[in-house]
């Protein structure tokens, strides 16, 4: 679960031209003509440095986004529920396995990214940093957060990255479980008893800006937007991705009786785009920057988590223990 | 000595989550985990896939692991989840010699080596040549 917000622009293009000119535009017309950039291959060193970035932030998402989850399996409603949402939440960390190995062939150490994570150092998806209050919630992550990283992870499986593609190829497959999980259980209590509905309703209310959030804030279209574009790292604006979500998920929600918080959010058929209010964007980046409902908590489970295995992965560790870099 | 820290920072973590309260976290600031350094987490596998017999085994993804044995465990674990499986294989990335991606320029034509296939020998039209001149 992810969403792609957080690419700062900062690709020199001139950089990667006077790194070698030749190699670059070899490297530019094997994505050009469809072809997938592997591990081994020259890359401009900014293509390499914003996709650690962005397949880094990824694996911490999915790692962190366990948590909220994970708070309900202990009480979930029902057996079936409860097998279902273990399944999801161990998927979610199988993720983190895939595309921490992904992040890894491009030279960045699997240890080096989770430091910079428990440091505050590597972002992750802001809609984890919220509480999941009640089972709803749980709900409302599965169905619309999971339909968002959806949107999100599709586009990017179609990249230039020949690792980053197969890790998303297989995390597509199983978020669709997810969305379908989640969607069942949004059903249930959308057609369930009015105190169950009253539930969904203020999930909802509570979860719509973070989503709106999910996305990232529009993209200005410049210079280096265009160049992630082209070489494939970046596959939709921001904007782009939010207006297919919305227009997939919104009637899907209004069809179940219930309201989104925002009397602006109509569909313009003239122009076929969605009209919403901005989100408050001074939350988002106080959130991205630590000040999230739940961001301590989240990094204090994670650094116990690492500081309380140590010992484990340090007893299981030979000393003949030989390092490579992953090869896919 | 500690820092004057609030003192709400020395309370465990109150989520909503039991499983986090049980863990008894404090929130320090300052409270640093060890740094990790590369190698505590393990080198890694190649982990190859065997859905049913008489298939052949997939390269499906890679795994950390202290020893093959502990890399097995875990490839059943994060390939084996869902779906069928009928056989795993676990190999030491270092153990694996990559060829070079610069080098399948040496391969680009072999495609085009039609005297290595089937479809490059055709003789029908000879025979055909032949049975017409053969018949009176």
């Amino acid at each position: 679960m992810y969403g792609g917000g957080y690419i700062p622009a900062g690709v020199e293009e001139t950089k990667a031209q006077a790194e070698s000119p030749e190699l670059l535009a070899q490297f530019e017309a094997r994505i050009t003509r469809g072809e997938k950039i592997e591990p081994r291959d020259w890359m401009p060193a900014v293509y390499r440095k914003q996709l650690i970035r962005m397949i880094e932030q990824h694996a911490h998402s999915e790692i962190i986004g366990a948590l909220p989850e994970g708070t309900w399996i202990t009480r979930a409603p029902g057996f079936r529920r409860k097998l279902a949402l273990m399944a999801k939440v161990q998927d979610e960390v199988g993720h983190a396995q895939l595309l921490y190995s992904a992040a890894e062939t491009l030279g960045k150490k699997r240890e080096d990214m989770l430091n910079d994570l428990i440091n505050g150092k590597s972002k992750y998806s802001n809609v984890f940093n919220y509480p999941a209050e009640t089972w709803a919630d749980v709900a409302v992550i599965g169905f619309l957060i999971d339909a968002a990283a959806i949107v999100n992870q599709v586009a990017n499986s179609k990249g230039s990255y020949g690792p980053y593609c197969r890790a998303l190829e297989r995390i597509c497959y199983e978020e669709s479980f997810h969305l379908k999980q989640g969607h069942s259980v949004f059903v249930w209590l959308a057609t369930g008893t009015p105190m169950q509905r009253e539930m969904l309703q203020n999930a909802l209310n509570r979860w719509w800006e973070p989503i709106m959030h999910f996305f990232g804030p529009s993209d200005t279209m410049s210079q280096h937007t265009e160049t992630l574009m082209r070489w494939k790292v970046k596959m939709a604006t921001n904007d782009v991705m939010r207006q297919q979500f919305l227009n997939i998920y919104v009637p899907k929600i209004w069809d179940l009786g219930l309201s989104l918080p925002d009397p602006e959010l109509r569909k313009d058929e003239s122009t076929g785009q969605w009209l919403f209010t901005e989100p408050n964007w001074d939350t988002f980046f106080k959130v991205i920057n630590g000040d999230g409902p739940c961001s301590r908590e989240r990094l204090a489970v994670r650094k116990v988590a690492e500081e309380r295995g140590a010992w484990v992965r340090a007893a299981l560790r030979r000393a003949d223990a030989r390092y490579a870099t992953p090869l896919a | 000595m500690l820092p004057l820290w609030p003192k709400y920072l020395f309370m465990p973590i109150l989520s909503l989550d039991p499983r986090v309260n049980r863990l008894q976290v404090e929130q320090v600031p300052e409270h640093q985990p060890p740094v990790l350094v590369p190698g505590d987490h393990w080198p890694s596998y190649q982990v190859f896939h065997q859905r049913r017999r008489g298939e052949k085994h997939s390269s499906v993804g890679i795994v950390h692991a202290p020893s093959l044995e502990m890399a097995m465990a875990m490839a059943k674990e994060q390939f084996g989840r869902r779906g069928e499986t009928s056989n795993l294989w676990v190999v030491c990335t270092a153990d694996v010699l990559e060829m070079d991606y610069a080098d399948e320029e040496v391969f680009r034509t072999t495609p085009f080596k039609s005297y290595r296939d089937p479809a490059g020998y055709k003789v029908n039209e000879k025979i055909d040549a032949y049975k017409a001149k053969q018949t009176p």
